[in-house]
């Protein structure tokens, strides 16, 4: 039987949005003012590291989100298997071990029992209260007490080593590529590499995604064994939870700039450009919408469509689908929110530009109001809209985490940080204290913001050229 | 200039008519009070008679706009319009849907909000402004580099870590003081200490990022060279020139935020116990309590445009460009 | 020498690092004596604001002094550690800058900041420092220096904040100033206040004067030695009457004959090709040898300093032979006087005709932001243009010339009057029938850089008019116009398919000539097309100019303040003041005799690239006032030298003297009676 596949709606948009991006990148490619930049940001250190920080995260990302009904999920006794609706992506495929061992309850990274004394019986009948061994954890170990810190050590060296092959096989695919295009001969490319000299800094990228496969594979390795980063109160695994919040921690960051772009841009522009009651009529929207505080704007909403979903229950066919809506719906009004900003500067920066000497002559030749913002004025502002985008997107990650505790943001089924944080943040007062559900996602979360505003910083630096000519 | 103030006041009023309706249509037009009702009451087993009588408690049995039962000015006054959104104006927020004066508990509860919020901006821009200085004098040298470095590691943790971190580390591991709660009166600073603390914390990546821009903006400028030029020592010329002129951003991001410090901060509030009206609006939105919610979201929004207000005053006293024109 | 107070030897500083810094200054040695005044003349980028920075060690954070020793007296400046530095900065010398308008700290009162720079040197209490300030305020001509003490910058007119930057440098009592461009950004008339006020100020203290400057103009009215600078180095040095009557260096002889003026209105002007070249590379030949018309084989050497008599030097291999000064020049071609009368536009009457134009702006005041006033920016002017002729507007900046530009394109609406072209009125025109008409009517401005899309290609920005206009059917014959097009305006073929950043500033104004001429039209409004340009850049757009004029029969608005241009270009001239025009006339003769007093003030003001013309300067007082409020009766009579009770009362009418220029002074109209 075939494996139906399933487009969501957040799914969807992705798509769009990468052939949003495609296309930007073919006529960006065309264009030196939009090709410089870019250059300069592949040249910086900072950037290419970054960016193979960020390409991972958006690979697991957009794994996660080709979604299909798998087939062989329907056990022979359910006779209608329409009734089936789960909805599993091709990233849960790729991790499907990681997926499927779930324990009883909490256990700790790399534990091999659980976190909470149990009655057990023992093979002689008699009862006693200890920790049982876990159901998957470590379970091939004869004596987890004596085998255990071999096995792991054991486990890490070869993940580390397999990390390190796998970076030289490619480092050397890399200098073979590089070879063949241009003159030095192989030896002398793979020297220019490794000295750092040359205009793109491969070294920094090699080094980079050396220390990203040597921890992923490191993380393969024990995953295959234990739970890496233990499990939580329902016995899942905590770092498949972990990967599974980078969708949607992206698709927040993404999707909302996408749903606002087109109004910001348009209106900003034509208030800037027309002025008038044009202007008076879009500054006012967007001082009125700016006056409510996000957050409420946003609860207020978010309540709205709770209200609305539970007396619409049977519209929604499956649980994960009734979350995406919610997830598409916050990113929706998370752009509400976070238009305004953007709208102010580009109405700003249209402002000055219609003054310049360059439109007055467009003006001069009798060119058309279309034509002048289209070709004078949009990609002069262009660079404004980018900067934005990707200064914004590091705001809207950290922003899910606290609005899922507050309970505003995505579905509470739904894997993100800041569901995993809320979830944690109620075993705080536990003692021992269960703290890597917390850890995980703080270590997920800060990897990719981190990465995000070292970026956007490099990305601001090569577009902004007063910043550029201030050095 | 009170020309141009009056002018901005009365700019205001369109603004907050707008505010009104949109959460009119937002809480009563999107979903009507029976689905509220429902929501209320749990889903199962609601029979009509129970909703009718939930809203009649609340007053959410009259018409949305026009109420065609009534005579004379009844018909528009007695209008859940009316009665719900309009009052607003007059700052009666009426009583919540579990029955409590929305009024009096805001009036209780900004107190602890500001016991906070206040602390945090003022020893935040002190310690962003001082650090962002001391980086701007050393510009260019390796203690502005790893300076920015630690601002942009800073900011790129989450604010809930902070919280969660500094509670651990502060109150279980150190016990230093209590992890939550609050008292009246003096009792209350040790309960204050970590959230402030915290706050500022957790507001030095950002803060001095932004003051360090805003700093070497300055010095770049002309007339910094003109008073190096007269011989002036470097720190003269950034304390009295360039802390001077970059004041003027400083001060009006500043002013935009001071109404809003009423408001408090949902999550500290709610991390610490603190019975402020950030605590107040989480507890409101757990409890779906829509009569709170949209009681805030018109307090929200009425303090922001106070606070735009405030900052377009204070620009024309802070500036002489504009102050003189 | 014991007289001599700065001494420079070898002083290079380099900007940027990496591999390939920008060599601003690569060598300089110089001496200024006591007392003097000293000129650094050069043309924009050859380094010289960084040699002036050097010497008070202000570089920029990327600047810094890699070899060199200065002296100042006898202390060596650049060994001093930094405090001892800022005792002699604002103390033995002192500096002020180009732009006045952004080199005061806008939100401190101008007392406070003298009073900053009296109290580091004299200490002192408080009275006692506000009381020097005022005297300092007092003795840089500021009226009433009481009330301005506690006046912000932003209420100052740009000439009254140069006097204040001059009082703040003089309250150290310097022994040596520098002033970088100190009058670049001010009018004529200011400008000639400023001079002389740094005249007299040398004259009662004593001090020495760097003067940086690029104008030919004002080194000839008030140094006393000059040195040329030349792509970070100095090239020529020599006293001032010697630099004129015989300069040495082929680039300084350049400079020279490529001033424009009324002698050369038959010929086309000596250019120098070419660019200054970028200053990140190592030279080993001569610096000017891509432009040198004399360079022989000797030139791919660097030639020495060739001292030709004391003070006196030039950087050139031709410096010893003493023919070379003879070497007799090609004259330049004469302009073909192609008859404007077989152009395309040859009809009868005039092609522009303006009446009356008012152009005001209104001012918004109060609650309801009600109108309370105008900006009276163009107030009734009327003027006409035959078919290939050119009309000069000339006027100090704010007097309303670009307004008048952008009313007559219809760029702004104007308020009232009539602008009649080709037969039609313009002003009401609307829409397509307006559009339709624009390709006879062009424009060019004067800021090269703002004036082209930076995200657009040559070729598309030329193409963008005649897509407008429906010129060229088929795309090809839109490619084959351009080619042809930038082929006229001197610019080579590739050129089409470069984006203008990647051109210089006189390339640049070629491509914006381009574009006007690619929809063919029979009137450009040329808006102070070369006043962003080096001399020698100007003249190649010169030439380019005339040649199209005669060539197409253009007729041109040409919009400037730059009079010698207007001597060899214009055919009349058009003075304004206030939004006015006061005295309109043929160029020979209005500039050989103009009768307005303001007119007259105008061009005694402005500086003559030949110390002997020892013209008298007719000083006017004060600024313009605001075209929002301008005075009653004739505008002018604030600062008019024969000002009678009638000009108070009502403005003296335009009135055609015997001659045939019209002038608009009741003083002109009592003596022609
Ligand atoms: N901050 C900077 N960084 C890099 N290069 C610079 C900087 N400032 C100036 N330069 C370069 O140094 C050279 C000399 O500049 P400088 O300002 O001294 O010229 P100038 O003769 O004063 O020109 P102008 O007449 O335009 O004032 C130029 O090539 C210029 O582009
Ligand atoms: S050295 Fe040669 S190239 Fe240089 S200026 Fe003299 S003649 Fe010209
Ligand atoms: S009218 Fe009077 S004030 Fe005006 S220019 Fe003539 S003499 Fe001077
Ligand atoms: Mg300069």
């Amino acid at each position: 039987m075939m494996d139906s596949l399933v487009i969501l709606w957040t799914d969807a948009l992705v798509f769009l949005l990468l052939l949003f991006v495609g296309t930007f990148g073919v006529y960006a490619a065309g264009k030196e003012h939009l090709r410089g930049p870019w250059r300069l940001v592949v040249r910086s250190r900072v950037g290419v590291s970054t960016l193979v920080i960020l390409s991972f995260y958006v690979a697991v990302g957009l794994l996660d989100s080709v979604h299909f009904e798998p087939s062989y999920l329907a056990d022979p006794q359910a006779q209608d298997r329409a009734q089936s609706t789960e909805v599993v992506s091709l990233f849960d495929r790729l991790v499907l071990p990681l997926r499927e061992r779930q324990e009883k309850t909490y256990s700790a990274p790399l534990a091999t029992h659980l976190y909470a004394k149990e009655n057990i019986e023992q093979s002689d009948g008699t009862m006693i209260r200890d920790y049982p061994r876990l159901q998957y954890g470590g379970a091939h170990l004869a004596d987890p007490a004596r085998d255990w810190a071999g096995d792991v050590l054991r486990l890490s060296l070869i993940g580390l080593v397999k990390g390190l092959l796998v970076t030289l096989v490619l480092a050397n695919i890399l200098f073979a590529l590089l070879a063949s295009r241009r003159a030095g001969g192989f030896a002398g490319v793979a020297r220019e590499v490794l000295t750092g000299k040359g205009e793109i800094p491969w070294r920094s990228a090699l080094i980079t995604l050396g220390l990203l496969l040597m921890v992923l594979l490191w993380a393969v390795e024990l995953s295959g064994r234990y739970h890496l980063l233990g499990t939580d109160k329902v016995g899942e695994d905590v770092f498949y939870q972990a990967l599974k919040s980078i969708r949607t921690g992206l698709l927040i960051g993404t999707l909302t700039t996408l749903v606002m772009l087109p109004a910001a841009i348009l209106l900003g522009i034509m208030a800037g450009y027309f002025r008038g009651w044009v202007d008076d009529l879009i500054q006012y929207t967007y001082t009125t919408l700016n006056s409510i505080p996000g957050v409420l704007l946003i609860a207020a909403a978010i309540l709205m469509l709770q209200i609305y979903m539970s007396n619409h229950a049977d519209e929604f066919n499956s649980l994960v689908e009734r979350a995406d809506l919610r997830l598409l719906f916050l990113c929706i009004i998370l752009g509400v929110t976070s238009w305004t900003g953007l709208c102010r500067l580009l109405r700003g920066e249209s402002m000055k530009l219609r003054e310049v000497d360059y439109v007055q002559a467009a003006v001069a030749f009798g060119v058309g109001h279309f034509q002048i913002i289209v070709r004078h004025i949009l990609p002069n502002v262009l660079h404004i809209v980018l900067i934005t985008v990707v200064l914004d997107f590091s705001g809207l990650v950290l922003a899910e985490a606290v609005l899922s505790y507050v309970n505003i943001g995505v579905d509470p089924t739904m894997n993100s940080w800041g569901n995993m944080i809320n979830s944690a943040r109620l075993e705080m007062a536990r003692e021992p204290v269960v703290w890597w559900s917390l850890l995980a996602a703080m270590i997920f979360m800060f990897t990719l913001v981190l990465s995000a505003n070292l970026f956007s910083d490099v990305v601001r630096d090569a577009f902004d050229p007063r910043l550029r000519s201030s050095r | 200039m009170i020309a141009y103030i009056i002018r901005r006041v009365l700019y205001a009023i369109p603004i907050l008519i707008g505010i009104n309706i949109l959460t009119f249509v937002l809480f009563f037009v999107v979903n009507s009070p029976d689905d509220m009702a429902r929501m209320n009451l749990g889903m199962k087993r609601v029979t009509p008679e129970a909703i009718e009588n939930w809203k009649a408690e609340r007053g959410y049995d009259r018409p949305l706009l026009y109420n065609a039962a009534r005579q004379g000015t009844e018909q528009l006054t007695n209008t859940i319009f009316f009665q719900k959104s309009l009052k607003l104006f007059q700052f009666e927020f009426g009583v919540s849907d579990s029955d409590r004066d929305i009024g009096y508990d805001i009036s209780q509860r900004m107190w602890p909000s500001l016991a906070i919020a206040v602390p945090v901006l003022l020893v935040g821009l002190l310690v962003n402004i001082t650090y962002a200085l001391l980086i701007a004098f050393f510009r260019a040298t390796y203690i502005d580099i790893w300076s920015v470095v630690l601002c942009v590691v800073m900011m790129s943790i989450s604010g809930l870590f902070y919280i969660i971190g500094g509670q651990y580390l502060v109150s279980k591991l150190l016990h230093l003081v209590p992890i939550s709660g609050y008292d009246t009166g003096l009792a209350a600073i040790k309960f204050l200490i970590l959230p402030v603390l915290i706050g500022v914390v957790g507001g030095i990546g950002a803060g001095t990022r932004w003051y360090r821009t805003l700093f070497l903006e300055e010095i770049n400028r002309d007339y910094v060279r003109t008073a190096r030029a007269k011989g002036l020592s470097e720190g003269l010329v950034l304390f009295r020139h360039v802390l001077k002129n970059a004041m003027i951003p400083i001060l009006t991001g500043v002013v935009v935020v001071l109404p809003l410090l009423f408001m408090g901060s949902l999550i500290t509030e709610s991390f610490f116990g603190i019975p402020g009206l950030g605590s107040y609006t989480i507890d409101a939105i757990n409890r779906q309590d829509f009569a709170i919610v949209r009681a805030m979201v018109f307090l929200g929004s009425v303090l922001y445009i106070i606070g735009l207000l405030l900052t377009d005053i204070s620009y024309t006293l802070v500036d002489p460009r504009v102050r003189l024109s | 020498m014991s007289d001599t107070l700065l001494k420079v030897e070898n002083l290079q500083t380099w900007l940027g690092s990496g591999e390939r810094p920008v060599r601003a200054v690569d060598g300089i040695d110089l001496e200024i004596r006591r007392g003097e005044t000293f000129a650094l003349l050069g043309e924009s980028g050859c380094g010289k604001s960084m040699t002036a920075l050097s010497l008070m060690r202000l570089l920029p954070p990327a600047g810094r002094i890699v070899a060199g020793d200065v002296y100042l007296g006898k202390t060596a400046l650049l060994e001093l550690p930094e405090y001892a530095m800022r005792a002699e900065r604002g103390g033995r010398m002192a500096m002020i800058f180009q732009e006045p308008m952004t080199s005061l700290n806008p939100v401190l009162t101008i007392g406070q900041q003298i009073g900053e720079a009296v109290k580091i040197r004299d200490g002192g209490d408080r009275r006692a420092v506000a009381q020097r300030v005022v005297e300092l305020l007092h003795s840089v001509g500021i009226p009433d220096p009481v009330r301005r003490v506690g006046e912000y910058p932003h209420q100052l007119s740009g000439g009254m904040k140069q006097r204040v930057m001059i009082a703040m440098a003089l309250a150290g009592r310097p022994e040596l100033l520098i002033a970088d461009e100190p009058t670049t950004a001010l009018d004529v008339t200011i400008q000639a206040q400023v001079l002389a006020l740094l005249k007299e100020l040398q004259r009662q203290t004593g001090m020495a004067i760097l003067l940086i400057t690029h104008d030919l103009g004002v080194v000839a009215e008030v140094a006393d030695r000059v040195a040329v600078m030349y792509a970070g180095q100095i090239i020529e040095q020599a006293s001032r009457d010697r630099f004129f009557d015989n300069p040495q260096h082929p680039y300084s002889r350049k400079l020279f004959q490529s001033l424009p003026d009324a002698g050369k209105r038959s010929r086309r002007l000596a250019v120098i090709s070419g660019n200054v070249p970028p200053l990140n590379q190592v030279f080993t030949a001569c610096r000017f040898i891509d432009r040198c018309d004399r360079a022989f084989e000797d030139c791919e050497m660097a030639p020495g300093w060739t001292e030709l008599a004391p003070g006196q030097g030039v950087r050139c291999h031709l410096a010893g032979f003493h023919d070379a000064v003879s070497i007799v020049e090609l004259p330049e071609a004469e302009h073909t006087p192609v008859a404007a009368a077989s152009g395309p536009g040859s009809s009868q009457g005039p092609l522009l005709q303006v009446e009356q134009l008012k152009v005001h702006f209104p001012i918004h005041k109060g609650v309801f932001k009600r109108t309370v006033g105008h900006v009276r920016a163009v107030d009734g002017i009327s003027l006409s243009i035959d078919p290939g002729k050119t009309l000069a507007l000339v006027g100090e900046s704010g007097c309303g010339k670009t307004t008048v530009g952008k009313g007559i394109l219809q760029l702004v609406r104007p308020t009232a009057g009539s602008v009649r072209f080709a037969g039609d009125e313009l002003t009401r025109l609307k829409g397509g029938a307006l559009r339709s008409r624009r390709s006879e009517l062009q424009i060019i401005f004067q800021d090269p850089v703002a004036s082209m899309n930076p995200r657009m290609l040559v070729g598309d920005i030329i193409e963008e008019g005649m897509k407008a206009q429906r010129i060229g059917r088929t795309a090809e014959q839109r490619r084959a116009r351009v080619t042809e097009l930038l082929g006229q305006v001197g610019l080579p073929d590739d050129s089409a398919s470069r984006y203008p950043h990647e051109f210089s500033g006189g390339q640049r104004q070629r491509i914006c000539i381009a574009r006007a001429l690619a929809v063919d039209p029979k009137l450009i409004i040329c808006d102070e097309p070369t006043s962003a340009l080096d001399v020698s850049v100007q003249a190649q757009i010169l030439n380019l100019l005339k040649l199209l004029q005669n060539s197409r029969g253009l007729a041109f608005l040409f919009i400037t303040h730059n009079i010698s241009v207007v001597a060899y270009l214009a055919d009349e001239v058009a003075v304004m003041y206030l939004g006015r025009i006061v005295e309109r006339g043929e160029v020979g003769q209005l500039l050989a005799a103009p009768r307005h007093p303001y007119t007259q003030a105008l061009l005694s003001a402005v500086p003559v690239a030949d110390p002997r013309s020892r013209r008298e300067v007719i000083r006017l007082e004060g600024d313009m006032p605001s075209p929002a409020n301008p005075p009653a009766g004739c505008h002018f009579h604030p600062r008019c030298p024969f000002a009678m009770p009638r000009c108070r009362e009502r403005y003296p009418d335009l009135n055609r003297l015997a001659d045939g220029r019209q002038v608009s002074c009741y003083k002109v109209e009592h003596e022609e009676s």
